[in-house]
C-alpha cells in the first residue's frame, strides 16, 4: 500500500467524521473505521502478509492513522455532545421571574411582647438574674399589702384593680396590677441573696391609646447585703444601653413614692425626636420610663427578712411601652388585636433570636 | 395640685427663675405636670388708650375710636358703650387672633369707617363671661406695654402631681418649705398670731362616738364671728382661685377654700343662723340623709362621719358640707369649723358616695394634726379681714392625735442604702429644713418627725428625704458584682419550653398573637370555662369578663376578625397562660394555634404552581406534634380519639404520654363553637400543654452512639385490607414492632377505597424499610420478616393481605 493510499484513506475518513451531524452516525463513522471489520482494521489484517523488512513501517503507518481517526472521532463527539446539550439548556428556559411559594419559615412572627422579653432576658441573664414567674391571679395579700400597701390606702385606689368575686371565706382575688407580688413569693420562698427579673402580664381596669386592661411589665429584684442606689444605677443604665442599642444614655432619677420602695424614684430617659422616631441617648427631651428604689423595710420583714441586714432594690419597666419607644408602635392597644398585618408588619423573623454575642436586634 | 408662682412666693424668698424652680420641683418629687403662663397667651394685646371717640357718622350704636397704642394712634370703631376718651382697655391690633370671636383680625371699614384691631371686652379674651363693654384697665397702665400684667394676668400657673405620702405639698406652704430645704429660696415666716375672742363661743361643740369610733373625729374646733358681711371676695383673692381653677362663691367660701390650698387645711363655715343646738361628730344612722353642697342628695350609713346639729345631719365629716347651712349673701354670724377626720373613715365614705372633694383629697391622705387650732385662727383673721365681725374665743371638742414620732436614726444610713457619702452636718441640715428635730451627737440621732409628715416613720423614710433633697444625680453609679466566668445559663426548663414552643411555632409558618387573658364568658362557656369563681367582679367590658380557661377562643375570634377583614387564610398561634381556677397551680402554660382556609404550613392561597388546599385537622396535628417534637417527645406521643367537646367529634384527637398523659389536643373546631364566635369555618386549632410535658431526665449530654451499616436497606411493599374502622395508626405500630432489630421505618403510602376493595373495607399500603446489621439479607429471611409483618398486622387490626 503506498503512502498515497494512506494519505487518501486517512482523508476519507477524516471528512467522514467532520461529516456526521449527531452522535449515531458519528458512531456508525466509528464502526466503519475501527470497528472489527471497519476499514482500518482491515488494513491491519494484510500486515501478516508483508515481507518482515516491511512490516514494521506499515504497522507504524496504520497505527498512526489509527491515532488520529480515533481523536479525531472523540473530538468530534465532544463537539456533538456540547451542541446537544446546549440546545436542550436553550430550549429548557423558566421563567425566573415567577414567585415562588412563601414558606413557613419566612412567614412566621414573633409578637414584639416576646421577642423583647428575650432581649430583656437576654440582657438581665448576663447580670447574672434569674427569671421568676407567678399567677396572674393573686391574692389580696402578695399583691398589696405585703408589698405594704395596706387596705384602704390611696394607692391602691390608683392601681384601678379587677377583682374576682368574694369567696366564701370573705377573701378576694385579684388579677395582679403589677409583677410586684412574685418579688414577695420568691423572697417567701428563697433566703437571700436574690437577683431575679419577673416578667409578666399585669392588669388594670383603664383604657385608652396608652393604656390596655392588660399590659405586660418587667420588675427586677436584687437583695443582699450590699447593693445600693449606686447599683440600682448602674444596672438600669446597663440595661438602658444594652436595649437601646446606644453607646451612652442619658437618665435623670426623679425622687418620687411607692409603698414598696423607700426611697423611691422615677426614671426618665433623654431622647430625641426625629420625624416619628424616638433616639433614646441624643436630644434633652425627657421620657418617663421606669419606677424604681430600694426595697421598703416594711416588705423585707412581711418575707421574714430583717431590715437591719439585708437590703436592695426594685424596679418595674413596663415591656410594652420600651418596645413601643424601641421599634416604634404608635398604639398600644394595637399590641393585642390580632390584626394579621400588623403582626405581620411589628413581628420578628423566627431565627432572628436577640443574642448578646450578635446583638438585640439585627 | 395647682397653684401660682405669685402664690409661691407668698411663703418662698426667692429670685430663681421659674425654669429652676419647675426643676427643682420636679427632682424633688414634685412632679411638674403643667405649667400655664397666661401672659403667653395674651402675647399679643397691648394696653391702649383711648384719646378721642366720636358717634359713628352712619351708626347708632357705634363709636369711632382714636386709640393711643404706643406706636402711634389707630382709628378703632367700637360698640361698647364705655368706650369713651381718656379709658385704657386692651387693645388687640390688626394680625392679633381674637380667642373669644375666633378671629384673626384685618383692617376693615366698618359702615364705611376704617378700623385697625379691636378693643376687647373679658369674654373676647376668654377671661370671664363679662360683656357689658370693654376692658377698663388701671389708669396708671403704660400705654404700648403687653396687656397681661396690666390685667394681672402674668402670674403662671403651675399643676405638680404629688404622690399620695405628701399631704404636706397639697398646701403652698409645704411646696415651699420643700423647695426652700432644696436650695431654692428661704421659707418665710407665718408665725400665726393667736385672735383673742372677745365673747364665749354661744355655739356648743361636741364629739358624740363610743370608745371604739372615737378616732373617726378624735378634735373639732369651733368659733364664732359676729356681725360679718359675706359679699364678693376681694381681687387677690378671687384672682387666685380662678387661676388653679376654682369658682369664687363668696368671700366665707373663698376663705376656706383658700386655705385648703395655701395651707393643705380644710375648712367649713356654717351660717350660724341655721345651726340647731349643739353641732358635733357622730357617725350616722340608718335612714339620714341630706342635701350637699353639690346639689345631691346623699344617704349617709352608721360607718359614715358626720356633722350634727339637733335637727340632723349637716354635713359629713371631712368630705362635704350641707346646702343648708351653707353661708350666703346674707349671712351675718358664721360658725368656723376646723376639725381632724380619720383618714381611713373618710377615704372609705368618699369611695362609698362617689365624693370628690377638695377636702377629702386632703383627709384621706392625713392633715397636719397639729393645726386644727392654728388652721381655725388663721381663718378667722382672713374673715375678720375681708368680711369685719367679732370673733369669740375658740371652742375645742376633744384632742388632735398624737402625731410625734421619735426615729431612731443613724446617719451611716444614708450611704448604706445610697452609696452616697454625706456629711452628718448636710444631712442634719436637710431634715431641719423640712421640719425634722434632730436631737444627739451624731451618727445617732434620735429624729422627730414633723406633724404634717404622716409618711415618715423609720429610717428608710430619712434616707429618701436627704437623697430626694440632694437629687440622686450625686449618687454614682457602682457595677454590680458579677459570678467569675461565663454568665451561667438562668432559665428553667419550663421557660425553654416556653421560647422553643414559639419559635417553632413561628418556623411552621403561623404568626403569633397576644390576645387577652380574660375573654367574653359565652366564649368561656365554649371552652370548657365561664365558671363563676372565675368571673371578673369589674370588668371592663362584657366582652373582657371571664377568665379563659383555654387560650383558643381568643385565637378563633381574632382569626374571624382577620376574616371580616378580608383575610381568610389565617395562621395565628399563641404561647401563654390560661386558668382552671383562681389557684396559682390552676394556671397553666398552653402553647396553640389556628388554621384557616388554605393557611398550611408549605403556602396559602392560590398559586400558579397549584392552589393550596383547603386546611384540615392533619395541619393542626403536624402543628402540635411539630412543637412536641421540638420539645423531644414527637416519637412518645401517640393519638387517641379523645379530644374535648368543642372540636369536631370526627375529626379531632389527643396527643398522648401513655394513657394518661394529654400532652395535646388537635382537630377541626366545632362548627357549632364557630357559629357561636360567628365564624365561618372550617378552622382547625390545637393547644399543647407545655405543663404536662414531664421534665427532662437527662443524665448526659451524650447522645447515643449511632449506628451505620455499609449493607443496603431493602424495601418491601404490603397492602392490607382492614375494616374502615380500624385505625392506621395500629397498623403501622404493629408493622413496625414485627421485628424490631430489622424494621427502622414504615412508611403508609396509600389509603384506598373502591373498585377490587369490598364494602366496607379499605386498603392500606405500607412500606416496610428493613436494614441488615451484620450481612446482606437472604431472600429467606427477608420472606421471614414479610411473614411476621403480615402476622403482627392481623392480630393488631384483622386486616389481610390484599390479593
Amino acid at each position: 500500500m503506498t503512502s498515497g493510499k494512506f494519505e487518501q484513506l486517512e482523508r476519507e475518513l477524516l471528512d467522514a467524521v467532520a461529516a456526521a451531524s449527531d452522535l449515531v452516525s458519528l458512531d456508525d463513522v466509528r464502526v466503519a473505521a475501527l470497528g472489527k471489520k471497519g476499514r482500518v482494521s482491515e488494513l491491519m489484517k494484510g500486515l501478516g502478509a508483508l515481507p518482515p523488512e516491511e512490516r514494521r513501517e506499515f504497522g507504524q503507518a496504520v497505527n498512526g492513522l489509527k491515532e488520529r481517526v480515533a481523536e479525531a472521532l472523540a473530538r468530534r463527539k465532544d463537539a456533538l455532545r456540547e451542541a446537544e446539550l446546549s440546545a436542550r439548556l436553550t430550549s429548557e428556559q423558566a421563567d425566573i421571574t415567577l414567585p415562588p411559594r412563601a414558606r413557613g419559615l419566612s412567614e412566621g412572627r414573633i409578637h414584639p411582647v416576646a421577642q423583647v422579653m428575650d432581649e430583656i432576658t437576654e440582657i438581665f441573664a448576663d447580670m447574672g438574674f434569674a427569671i421568676a414567674e407567678g399567677p396572674d391571679i393573686e391574692t389580696d395579700y402578695h399583691n398589696f399589702t405585703a408589698l405594704n400597701i395596706p387596705p384602704e390606702h390611696p394607692a391602691r385606689q390608683e392601681h384601678d384593680t379587677f377583682y374576682f368575686n368574694e369567696r366564701a371565706d370573705g377573701s378576694r382575688a385579684v388579677l395582679r396590677t403589677h409583677t410586684s407580688p412574685v418579688q414577695i413569693r420568691t423572697m417567701e420562698q428563697t433566703e437571700p441573696p436574690v437577683r431575679i427579673i419577673a416578667p409578666g402580664r399585669v392588669y388594670r381596669c383603664d383604657s385608652d391609646q396608652t393604656h390596655t386592661p392588660m399590659f405586660h411589665q418587667v420588675e427586677a429584684l436584687v437583695i443582699d447585703e450590699e447593693t445600693h442606689m449606686g447599683h440600682l444605677k448602674w444596672a438600669l443604665e446597663s440595661f438602658c444601653k444594652a436595649f437601646f442599642e446606644v453607646d451612652e444614655v442619658k437618665m435623670r432619677f426623679r425622687a418620687s413614692h411607692f409603698p414598696f420602695t423607700e426611697p423611691s424614684m422615677e426614671v426618665d430617659i433623654g431622647y430625641a425626636k426625629v420625624g416619628d422616631e424616638i433616639r433614646i441617648g441624643e436630644g434633652d427631651e425627657w421620657l418617663e420610663i421606669l419606677g424604681c428604689g430600694m426595697v421598703h423595710p416594711n416588705v423585707l420583714r412581711n418575707v421574714g427578712y430583717d431590715p437591719d441586714k439585708v437590703q436592695g432594690f426594685a424596679f418595674g419597666v413596663g415591656i410594652d411601652r420600651i418596645a413601643m419607644l424601641k421599634y416604634g408602635m404608635p398604639d398600644l392597644r394595637a399590641f393585642f388585636g390580632a390584626d394579621l398585618r400588623w403582626l405581620r408588619h411589628y413581628g420578628f423573623g423566627v431565627l432572628d433570636v436577640p443574642t448578646l454575642a450578635r446583638g438585640m436586634s439585627l | 395640685m395647682k397653684f401660682t408662682l405669685s402664690w409661691l412666693k407668698e411663703h418662698l424668698e426667692t429670685d430663681e427663675a421659674l425654669d429652676v424652680i419647675l426643676d427643682k420641683l420636679t427632682l424633688i418629687g414634685l412632679e411638674v405636670e403643667e405649667v400655664f403662663d397666661p401672659a403667653a397667651a395674651l402675647a399679643s394685646f397691648i394696653v391702649g388708650e383711648v384719646i378721642t371717640a366720636q358717634k359713628h357718622p352712619d351708626a347708632d350704636k357705634l363709636k369711632v375710636c382714636q386709640v393711643e397704642t404706643g406706636k402711634g394712634v389707630v382709628q378703632v370703631v367700637c360698640g361698647a358703650p364705655n368706650a369713651v376718651a381718656g379709658l385704657k382697655g386692651v387693645f388687640a391690633p390688626s394680625g392679633a387672633y381674637v380667642p373669644g370671636i375666633d378671629l384673626e383680625l384685618k383692617p376693615v371699614k366698618i359702615r364705611g369707617q376704617d378700623s385697625f384691631g379691636m378693643l376687647l371686652s373679658e369674654r373676647e379674651l376668654e377671661i370671664s363671661d363679662e360683656h357689658d363693654g370693654i376692658i377698663e384697665l388701671p389708669a396708671d397702665s403704660k400705654v404700648g406695654a403687653p396687656a397681661a400684667p396690666a390685667l394681672g394676668l402674668d402670674d403662671p400657673v403651675i399643676e405638680i402631681a404629688v404622690t399620695p405620702n405628701r399631704p404636706d405639698c397639697l398646701g403652698v406652704r409645704g411646696i415651699a418649705r420643700d423647695l426652700a430645704a432644696a436650695g431654692i429660696g428661704k421659707l418665710k415666716d407665718d408665725t400665726l398670731k393667736a385672735i383673742e375672742g372677745a365673747f364665749d363661743n354661744p355655739v356648743a361643740v361636741g364629739l358624740k362616738f363610743d370608745e371604739e369610733n372615737k378616732s373617726a373625729c378624735p378634735a373639732f374646733a369651733g368659733r364664732l364671728v359676729k356681725g360679718v358681711k359675706n359679699g364678693p371676695s376681694p381681687d387677690w383673692l378671687q384672682r387666685r382661685l380662678k387661676a388653679i381653677g376654682l369658682r369664687p362663691i363668696n368671700a366665707l367660701a373663698d376663705i376656706t377654700n383658700y386655705i385648703a390650698y395655701d395651707r393643705g387645711r380644710p375648712l367649713h363655715v356654717y351660717d350660724a343662723g341655721k345651726l340647731k343646738g349643739m353641732i358635733h361628730a357622730r357617725l350616722g344612722k340608718k335612714g339620714e340623709e341630706f342635701l350637699a353642697l353639690d346639689g345631691e342628695t346623699y344617704k349617709v350609713d352608721e360607718e359614715m362621719c358626720v356633722i350634727a346639729d339637733d335637727s340632723g345631719v349637716l354635713g359629713l365629716g371631712g368630705i362635704i358640707g350641707g346646702e343648708e347651712t351653707g353661708c350666703g349673701g346674707d349671712t351675718v354670724n358664721v360658725f368656723i369649723e376646723s376639725a381632724y377626720f380619720d383618714p381611713i373613715r373618710t377615704a372609705t365614705t368618699g369611695r362609698k358616695l362617689n365624693i370628690v372633694s377638695d377636702a377629702r383629697f386632703r383627709f384621706e391622705r392625713g392633715v397636719d394634726p397639729a393645726f386644727v387650732v392654728p388652721g381655725i385662727e388663721l381663718a378667722t383673721k382672713l374673715v375678720l379681714d375681708i368680711c369685719g365681725g367679732e370673733a369669740s374665743k375658740v371652742t375645742l371638742a376633744g384632742e388632735p392625735p398624737e402625731a410625734n414620732r421619735i426615729i431612731e436614726f443613724n446617719t451611716s444610713q444614708v450611704q448604706r442604702l445610697t452609696g452616697l457619702e454625706l456629711a452628718q452636718v448636710e444631712i442634719k441640715m436637710i431634715l431641719t429644713a423640712l421640719g425634722f428635730w434632730l436631737s444627739g451627737r451624731g451618727p445617732d440621732y434620735k429624729v422627730s418627725a414633723p406633724t404634717w409628715r404622716p409618711d415618715v416613720s423609720q429610717g428608710a423614710d430619712l434616707v429618701e428625704e436627704v437623697i430626694r433633697i440632694v437629687g440622686v444625680d450625686a449618687v454614682d453609679a457602682v457595677p454590680m458584682a458579677r459570678a467569675q466566668g461565663v454568665a451561667a445559663p438562668v432559665l428553667t426548663a419550663s421557660q425553654k419550653r416556653v421560647r422553643l414552643a414559639r419559635r417553632t411555632l413561628a418556623g411552621l409558618g403561623m404568626v403569633e398573637a397576644v390576645t387577652w387573658s380574660f375573654i367574653a364568658r359565652d366564649a368561656a362557656k365554649a371552652f370548657g370555662g365561664g365558671e363563676d369563681a372565675l368571673e371578673l367582679a369589674n370588668p371592663i367590658s362584657a366582652d373582657l369578663s371571664s377568665m379563659r380557661p383555654s387560650l383558643l377562643p381568643g385565637l378563633v375570634s381574632a382569626a374571624g376578625r382577620n376574616q371580616a377583614r378580608g383575610f381568610s387564610d389565617v395562621a395565628l398561634f399563641e404561647v401563654g397562660q390560661a386558668y382552671r381556677g383562681t389557684e396559682p397551680q390552676d394556671q397553666y402554660m398552653a402553647a396553640a394555634g389556628v388554621r384557616s382556609g388554605t393557611a398550611k404550613a408549605c403556602g396559602a392561597g392560590r398559586h400558579w404552581s397549584g392552589a393550596a388546599e383547603q386546611i384540615d385537622v392533619f395541619d393542626a396535628k403536624a402543628d402540635a406534634l411539630g412543637v412536641l417534637g421540638a420539645l423531644g417527645f414527637g416519637d412518645k406521643v401517640q393519638a387517641a380519639r379523645a379530644a374535648p367537646d368543642w372540636y369536631h367529634p370526627g375529626r379531632s384527637g389527643a396527643l398522648r404520654l401513655g394513657p394518661k398523659t394529654v400532652l395535646a389536643h388537635f382537630g377541626e373546631l366545632h362548627p357549632r363553637v364557630l357559629e357561636k364566635l360567628g365564624l365561618d369555618g372550617p378552622l382547625c386549632g390545637f393547644e399543647v400543654f407545655l405543663d404536662a410535658l414531664p421534665d427532662p431526665r437527662r443524665a448526659s449530654r451524650t447522645k447515643p452512639a449511632l449506628e451505620l451499616s455499609d449493607l443496603q436497606v431493602v424495601r418491601r411493599d404490603f397492602a392490607f385490607l382492614v375494616d374502615d374502622a380500624a385505625a392506621a395508626g395500629d397498623l403501622i405500630r404493629a408493622a413496625r414492632g414485627a421485628e424490631k432489630a430489622l424494621i427502622t421505618d414504615v412508611t403508609l403510602f396509600d389509603i384506598f377505597t373502591g373498585a377490587g376493595v369490598p364494602e366496607g373495607k379499605k386498603s392500606l399500603a405500607i412500606e416496610v424499610t428493613l436494614t441488615p446489621r451484620d450481612k446482606t439479607l437472604t431472600d429467606a429471611q427477608i420472606e421471614e420478616v414479610a411473614a411476621k409483618v403480615v402476622a403482627a398486622v392481623a392480630k393488631a387490626t384483622g386486616g389481610e393481605l390484599r390479593g
